[in-house]
């Protein structure tokens, strides 16, 4: 609930004040430019987790397919802000990919009309089998001209580059894509059980990255796409340490700004509703309550929040890298900053995703040093360590990344900083 | 002759293989999620734990100088199971157990599933590392050849996919009798049916939950080992052979068991045959026909990077048309 | 010594208490019928006893012994048996399947404990390879208790073994159950059709908002203008 009260309140307060602590650490330590990137990715990272806290916190939606929408909006916004290719728009690129839209156009108007062909009296088990012969034949032949011209796009053009909108409005398609196809996934899955939403995001996560990883022609595919138009001054303009640091208060403020948006919907009537539909989802229903709409709707919102983190991640890093969306980061680590945070209280989003990354972060020397110093005393006994050692010894933040998740849910299923509900009720 | 033995050998057995390994892998699955209640998301990494496992025992023998008439890991398959299904059974108590005694809903452990496959992930390549690896040790992978009049090139299946055929058939002959004939499997039948009536009628949950993990880990060992033969050993299959398992379990219809195989078997044939060129059958009738139409060079249904999309389609078409599967599974 | 005794029960779910101290005994070959109006706490007395919820305070004794929380699997060693009011069988099981899941405690033979449920319920042996899912309510009624009697219990829980039958279905459960009783197992049933279900009672017990408000004969409770007219619709 949006109330907090004033123990509550002295409680956030310390822990935040620790975090304080430890950020002022990495500053000293690690020195303003390295600190900075850590910073602003953690507040990246928080907006995406505020998305994983409403759908999973408020409403109980299981996504385990963050880093698909991360993924999509990340290219939803290297497609618009990206310099436009004048090499694509002069060549026979855009008349092929208009050919196969209007192909595209034409075989969903098909399949929808065949779907809809029960209207004439066709039985329903032959419509079903109608609509998906359609459904194939129109796969097929967009399937065979999509072939040759993403051919002749890689070597005429290279790839069909972007829009060169400004990076704002780059952000905001990020979020519209990320969140159709949030729309789709939930129109499908939410009104089963929610391990297929479960599996199913986790399906479309890895479909989308295939998909980025391999359209040479629209992404580079592994090649990658850099360097992204940065939003603000650049660092040739004003410095580093000032263009970072723009950023950094570019990203807070979203940040508070959402920040302060969920609160009041959490407050208001319709996140009281979304919490009843999660603690008691047959009540809900018999209430007369639209059970699944709401659902959908919270789902497409917390995935637009992802996308729209997403472009922010990838545009402070000036590059867009298929190959560089991963479950392990861009979906578990994710989880791990809400459930340690406390799901379902924005406030444990924002220090879940703050405390989580630095950890992260600062895991990987710490690993590195470790092994080593575990490599010098093992060949001191003979052992013959083997040379990928050290790739070997990141797995283990993926065995940490694990147990916590599993320590977490069971001896603090609320974390750090739960939910807090009002009296009532 | 010579594109009919093509299609044999990269058709019909190329998908009766996959279909094997996904039927194994969903019969576990489907089993959990009619018992636990719950999608156990673990699976995948649980049948490369088994295939370590082998790995590990099989090259300790080797490096014994044992030497066996068939593959090592495979001769060690029962104690493989055995050490596998131990291993899923610690996981239960220490992770999942927990959890039911305190009340969890399903989905939370569905989370705690999560937790374990990065745990396992991340043991298994601290020790094995992330390239793959040979189940061979100075062995040699027997191939039979079978001659085809009129062709010269011939139908050819090697020593684990033959093994792994004969192991699907007696696993599943085993598991029918098991479920249909003993009181134990019937008990099984009966948890999944209806979980508070079973402990009504005195049988005792906890026997039944540690069946699941035996029979569940001991074939995930036994599919993730006779992969790793007919391939070889991948540290990071996980969930790219997960999402296959999962549509296989929910196209059979969950806690189905022959549901579970015959939903392997349809996905890993419509994976098959999705990145089957089918070019090669069409163009022997092209010539027949004296070139009425041109053969593409290469006529398949999804390129080979995107096979990953056949079971997820399948998945989805299934969760719309017919969300309890071609078995009617009762969960929904 | 009575059969059963239950001691100012206290039970509930989780954190919900809905038995507010509970009292009943039952002497060995009754048949004790609980009435009371929806949410009583009928269902959850007999929960109770089959240690299914987590009792806070009181006693429970079976044949002098305490089973106070005593574990499902423990308590048919000790010959209760439990027909719950709702998904009484399993559907996909047979309906032989069921009988013989009703004996998995037992390691003895038990081929003519099978024969006699067949005897008793005559039309459940033509259907005995069918699942029980598919069944008439009445017949699934019989499965249902044929699966309790399996392990010859000495004394048997019921809960509404009549919700949802035909009035003749209805006299058939009831005939039943006295011809079960008759053999001398004691029965314990909760019932809302009161009338009839005191009429063969050799004990009543009239329960609302958590306790028992009334204990008599079946006959006293039926005569009784009180409970007649506050529990039995005058
Ligand atoms: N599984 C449960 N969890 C929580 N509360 C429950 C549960 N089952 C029953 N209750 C509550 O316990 C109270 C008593 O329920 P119980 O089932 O014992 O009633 P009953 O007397 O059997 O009623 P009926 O005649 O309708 O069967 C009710 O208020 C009900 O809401
Ligand atoms: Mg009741």
């Amino acid at each position: 609930m949006a109330s907090f009260t004033a123990g509550d309140n002295r409680r956030d307060l310390l822990l935040f004040a620790a975090l304080g602590v430890l950020l002022l650490a990495v500053f000293m330590s690690q020195g303003t430019a390295y600190a900075l990137r850590v910073t602003v990715e953690a507040l990246c990272y928080a907006l995406i987790a505020f998305g994983l806290s409403l759908q999973w916190g408020t409403a109980g939606l299981f996504n385990v397919g963050i880093m698909g929408f991360i993924a999509a909006g990340a290219f939803a916004s290297m497609f618009i802000s990206y310099p436009v290719n004048g090499a694509f728009w002069a060549s026979d690129g855009p008349s092929l990919i208009g050919d196969i839209a209007v192909k595209i156009v034409i075989g969903a108007g098909l399949v929808f009309a065949v779907s809809r062909s029960g209207k004439l009296g066709l039985p329903k088990g032959l419509v079903t089998f109608l609509t998906l012969v359609t459904l194939a034949i129109a796969y097929l032949v967009v399937s065979q001209s999509l072939d040759p011209a993403a051919r002749y796009i890689e070597s005429e053009a290279g790839f069909v580059g972007g829009l060169g909108l400004p990076v704002y409005i780059g952000w905001g398609f990020a979020g519209v894509v990320a969140g159709a196809i949030a729309w789709v996934v939930g129109k499908i899955c939410l009104g089963l059980r929610s391990d297929y939403l479960a599996i199913a995001t986790l399906g479309i996560a890895q479909i989308i990255k295939t998909f980025l990883k391999n359209a040479d022609w629209l992404t580079r595919g592994t090649q990658t796409v850099s360097p992204l138009p940065w939003p603000l001054p650049t660092a040739s303009e004003i410095g580093f340490t000032a263009a970072r640091s723009g950023y950094l208060v570019m990203t807070a403020v979203m940040l508070v700004i959402v920040y302060l948006l969920l609160q009041r919907a959490y407050g208001a009537p319709w996140g009281r509703m979304m919490r009843a539909i999660r603690d008691n989802e047959d009540a809900a229903a018999a209430m007369g309550k639209d059970v699944n709409r709401r659902r959908l709707q919270i789902f497409v919102f917390g995935c637009v929040l992802m996308g729209i983190g997403g472009a922010a991640l990838i545009h402070f890093n000036t590059i867009f890298d298929p190959n560089g969306f991963l479950d392990l980061n861009h979906t578990f680590l994710i989880w791990v900053m809400v459930i340690l945070g406390g799901p379902g209280n924005n406030r444990g989003a924002i220090f879940g995703a703050l405390l989580v990354y630095i950890i992260w972060t600062m895991s990987e020397p710490v690993t590195l040093y470790i092994f080593d110093h575990i490599r010098t005393i093992g060949q001191s006994f003979g052992w013959q360590p083997p040379a990928d050692l050290d790739s070997r010894a990141l797995s283990m933040r993926v065995f940490v990344i694990g147990l916590t998740i599993t320590l977490v849910l069971r001896f603090a299923p609320k974390g750090l900083m739960p939910e807090r509900l009002s009296r009532k009720g | 002759m010579n594109e009919l033995v093509f299609f044999i050998n990269k058709g019909i057995f190329a998908g009766a293989i996959i279909g094997s390994i996904y039927a194994l892998g969903a019969i576990g699955v489907t089993l959990i999620f009619g018992i636990l209640r719950f999608a156990h998301f673990a699976h995948g990494d649980m049948m490369t734990l088994g295939a370590f496992v082998a790995y590990a025992m099989a090259a300790a023998l080797a490096a014994a100088g044992v030497t066996a008439p068939l593959p090592l890991a495979m001769m060690m398959l029962p104690v493989v199971m055995l050490v596998t299904a131990g291993m899923a059974i610690g996981i239960d108590r220490a992770f999942y157990r927990p959890l039911r005694n305190a009340g969890a809903r399903g989905i939370v452990l569905v989370m705690a599933s999560i937790g374990v496959t990065l745990m396992l992930q991340g043991v298994i390549r601290l020790f094995a590392g992330p390239s793959s690896r040979e189940m061979y040790f100075n062995e040699r992978k027997d191939i039979f050849r079978i001659e085809v009049p009129g062709a010269n090139q011939m139908i050819t299946l090697t020593e684990p996919q033959i093994a792994l055929f004969i192991v699907t058939a007696i696993a599943v002959v085993a598991l029918h009798y098991f479920l249909s004939r003993s009181r134990l499997g019937k008990a099984m039948r009966a948890v999944s049916d209806n979980p508070s009536l079973a402990q009504v009628t005195g049988i005792s949950i906890e026997t039944v939950v540690r069946t699941t993990w035996i029979i569940g880990g001991g074939l995930a060992a036994l599919a993730g080992t006779m992969l790793a033969l007919d391939v070889s050993l991948k540290p990071d299959l996980s969930f790219n052979i997960l999402l296959p398992i999962f549509a296989a379990t929910i196209v059979g219809g969950i806690g189905q068991p022959y549901g579970a195989i015959a939903g392997g078997f349809v996905v890993g044939y419509a994976e098959t045959l999705a990145v089957f060129n089918w070019s090669v059958l069409l163009r022997p009738i092209a010539r027949m026909t004296d070139g009425a139409f041109e053969v593409p060079p290469s006529l398949a249904f999804v390129p080979t990077e995107y096979k990953l999309m056949v079971p997820f389609v399948l998945l989805i078409i299934i969760l719309i048309y017919r969300p309890t599967g071609i078995f009617k599974g009762r969960v929904l | 010594m009575s059969l059963l005794e239950i001691r100012d029960l206290h039970a509930g779910y989780g954190q919900m208490m809905i038995l507010k101290g509970v009292n009943l005994t039952l002497e060995e070959g009754e048949i004790g019928v609980i009435v009371g109006p929806n949410g009583a706490g009928k269902s959850t007395t007999l929960k109770a006893i089959f240690g299914m919820l987590n009792i806070t305070a009181g006693s429970i004794h079976f044949d002098g012994r305490d089973i106070t929380g005593m574990s499902p699997e423990k308590l048919a060693a000790h010959r209760i048996a439990m027909v719950p009011q709702e998904d009484n069988v399993f559907p996909t099981l047979t309906v032989h399947e069921n009988l013989e899941m009703g004996a998995y405690t037992r390691r003895d033979d038990f081929s003519h404990v099978l024969d006699e449920i067949y005897a008793l319920f005559p039309p459940l042996k033509d259907k005995r390879r069918q699942p029980a899912g598919e069944l008439s309510g009445g017949q699934r009624q019989m499965v249902a208790f044929g699966r309790a009697l399996m392990i010859e219990p000495k004394m048997i829980l019921l809960d509404e073994p009549t919700a949802g039958l035909s009035p003749m279905y209805m006299s058939e459960i009831f005939d039943r159950v006295i011809a079960i009783n008759k053999t001398g197992v004691t029965v314990a049933m909760v019932e809302q059709n009161a009338k009839q279900a005191l009429a063969i009672a050799h004990k009543g017990f009239v329960l609302a908002n958590g306790h028992n408000s009334y204990t008599d004969t079946g006959r006293a409770l039926l005569d009784n203008p009180e409970v007649a007219k506050s529990f039995l619709g005058g």
